[in-house]
């Protein structure tokens, strides 16, 4: 049984349609990438999956149980967290509370305390800057806070949205990097919507092509990376 | 001196009534930009409340601090579920609406609630019983301070102190801070928004009717439109301190009544609220966020 699966997915945002029958499915464990230009609709289909802009036709089921009718915060509780585009940090609150912020529906104080010791050790900058607002911190390192806080729910599937948008190369392979590691030693999963497709495919297993609301490739990273489309269309090559 | 005392302490009096309501507005304000117009009614609400309650408690015999106490409580209660029945029946339907639709439905529900007890009640002045015992360790003071303001004061700092660290150090708290900061994200990470909003209710009004009920206490007599100026002064006080900040709403309360204290009682008392607007215009021009507010707009 696959861990998350979309079937038919349609979501409109008015009477634009954003998605317009989107069909995935993610294994336990799997690094899944989900790449496409511009409006293509892969935020949108984050937002759907997280029951922020529900889909008005279609099912997507989460090991299993129908979660497409799902409030937020149920589908959170789940084991579904996101990282949005654009990070969304809480400017005022410090670094620390942002963390707190991601256990919120947690009760397991000690085991809290645990993950949030993990993440910093794979973010030590974030400990040296536990105690500042969110919003004096750094693009690169408010990226990595907007990982930890999602990875503070203790997901079982992480989904991320351009986690290397805006970042200088160094950091961003650092991002990269780490996603590899949670998907390695935690056996997280991740849904990696990204711009930068060659980083994107490089660390993925498997991948879907997103043009305008529809899924028009699929398949392993390596087929995808020779695929003369995705070279011409997202490798600039 | 004495006549700088007296005037100090009233001022204080005034500004942490005004401080107990502006709490309620600002704190909405903050999670989701709406000024609840009908937040003064909550407050007359309280006020009537206890009246009531007391009322039939004294007619059964009880007397004394008992009545106060459990009067109190039952008014708080109920204020608090008017608070979040106002807000599951005029705003939350108009959340996505455009930003005056709910602002017009504030000004409906206020208007109502109004009429509501005037037709319940009656249009005249009601008597309060004073129903707070003697102090006797501030006789000596008694020129400048009675137990009604000693009280006043009190409660006032207590239920700050009381919300601020609830807001700061609570789960609960942290999530309302968060929810203010960005709503989408707070539910993106697990937080029943609505609760959130409904707590936020619920903790203003119940303020609000503090608030009611000590000023009733304190002034004798109330009737259905005391909401109405109540409200305007403490809203004026939540824009004066910078609204959206709970320090501010407290500030700008204590400002308010201080110049309205000091005005009256220097200048003249035909201009009480003139005074008091005139301080509005004059902070919203030198610092337009308010004094403690963010001079940036902090929505994501
Ligand atoms: N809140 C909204 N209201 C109306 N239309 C929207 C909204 N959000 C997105 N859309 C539209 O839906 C389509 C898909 O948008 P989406 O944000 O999912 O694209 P994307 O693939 O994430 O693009 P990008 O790479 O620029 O982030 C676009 O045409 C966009 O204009
Ligand atoms: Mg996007």
């Amino acid at each position: 049984m696959p861990l998350l699966e979309l079937d038919n997915v349609a979501t409109f945002y008015g009477s634009i349609q954003a998605l317009k029958g989107i069909s995935l499915s993610i294994a336990a464990g799997e690094i899944i990438t989900l790449i496409g230009a511009n409006g293509a609709g892969k935020s949108t289909t984050l937002m759907t999956i997280c029951g922020i802009a529900p889909p008005r036709a279609g099912r997507i089921l989460f090991r299993g149980a129908a979660i497409e009718a799902a409030e937020p915060h149920e589908i959170v509780r789940r084991g579904i967290s996101q990282v949005p585009e654009g990070r969304r940090i809480f400017p005022h609150l410090t670094v620390t509370e942002n963390l707190a912020m991601g256990a919120f529906l947690r009760k397991d104080s000690t085991e809290i305390a645990r993950d949030r010791e993990y993440l910093f050790s794979l973010f030590p900058i974030l400990k040296e800057r536990r105690h500042q607002p969110g919003g004096t911190l750094s693009g690169g390192e408010q990226q990595m806070l907007a990982i930890s806080r999602a990875l503070m729910a203790r997901p079982a599937l992480l989904l991320l949205d351009e986690p290397s948008l805006g970042l200088a190369p160094l950091v961003s392979r650092l991002i990269f990097r780490i996603i590899r590691q949670i998907n390695e030693e935690r056996r997280t999963t991740i849904l990696l919507v990204e711009q930068n497709a060659n980083l994107a495919l490089r660390i993925a297993h498997r991948g879907y092509v997103l043009e305008n609301g529809r899924i028009t490739l699929e398949g392993n990273c390596a087929e995808l990376l020779g695929n003369e489309e995705v070279k011409r269309a997202y490798l600039g090559m | 001196m004495d006549y700088f005392l007296e005037l100090l302490i009233g001022g204080l009096t005034r500004g942490s009534i005004y401080a107990l309501i502006a709490l309620g507005y600002t704190m909405v304000y903050g999670i989701i930009e709406l000024i609840n117009f009908a937040h003064g009614e909550i407050y007359m609400l309280g006020a009537f409340t206890a009246l009531i309650v007391a009322s039939v408690l004294t007619l059964h015999g009880m007397t004394g601090l008992s009545v106060l106490i459990l009067a109190s409580v039952v008014a708080v209660l109920y204020a608090a579920a008017y608070g979040f029945t106002v807000e599951k029946i005029a705003y939350k339907p108009l959340r996505q609406a455009p930003r005056l639709s709910p602002l017009i439905s504030a000004i409906g529900m206020s208007i109502f609630l109004q009429n509501y007890v005037l037709l319940a009640q009656t249009s005249d002045f009601l008597p309060f019983p004073n129903l707070l015992p003697a102090l006797p360790f501030l006789d000596p003071y008694s020129r400048f301070i009675g137990p009604t303001e000693f009280v006043i004061v009190l409660t006032t700092a207590l239920a700050t102190v009381a919300l601020s660290c609830f807001i700061k150090f609570t789960r609960l708290g942290r999530a309302m801070r968060a929810t203010a900061q960005d709503r989408g994200m707070a539910m993106l990470l697990g937080v029943n928004v609505n609760a959130v909003i409904s707590t936020t209710f619920i903790v203003g009004s119940a303020l609000a009717a503090i608030g009611g009920i000590l000023i009733a206490t304190h002034v004798g007599r109330i009737n259905f439109a005391i909401g109405f100026i109540a409200g305007i002064k403490a809203f004026t006080a939540a824009v004066l301190g910078g609204i959206g900040s709970i320090p501010g709403a407290v500030l700008g309360g204590l400002v308010l009544g201080w110049t309205e204290s000091f005005a009256t009682g220097y200048l003249s008392s035909d201009y009480e609220d003139v005074f008091a607007f005139c301080l509005l215009v004059l902070i919203l021009i030198l610092r337009p966020a308010g004094i403690l507010g963010r001079s940036t707009v902090q929505k994501v």
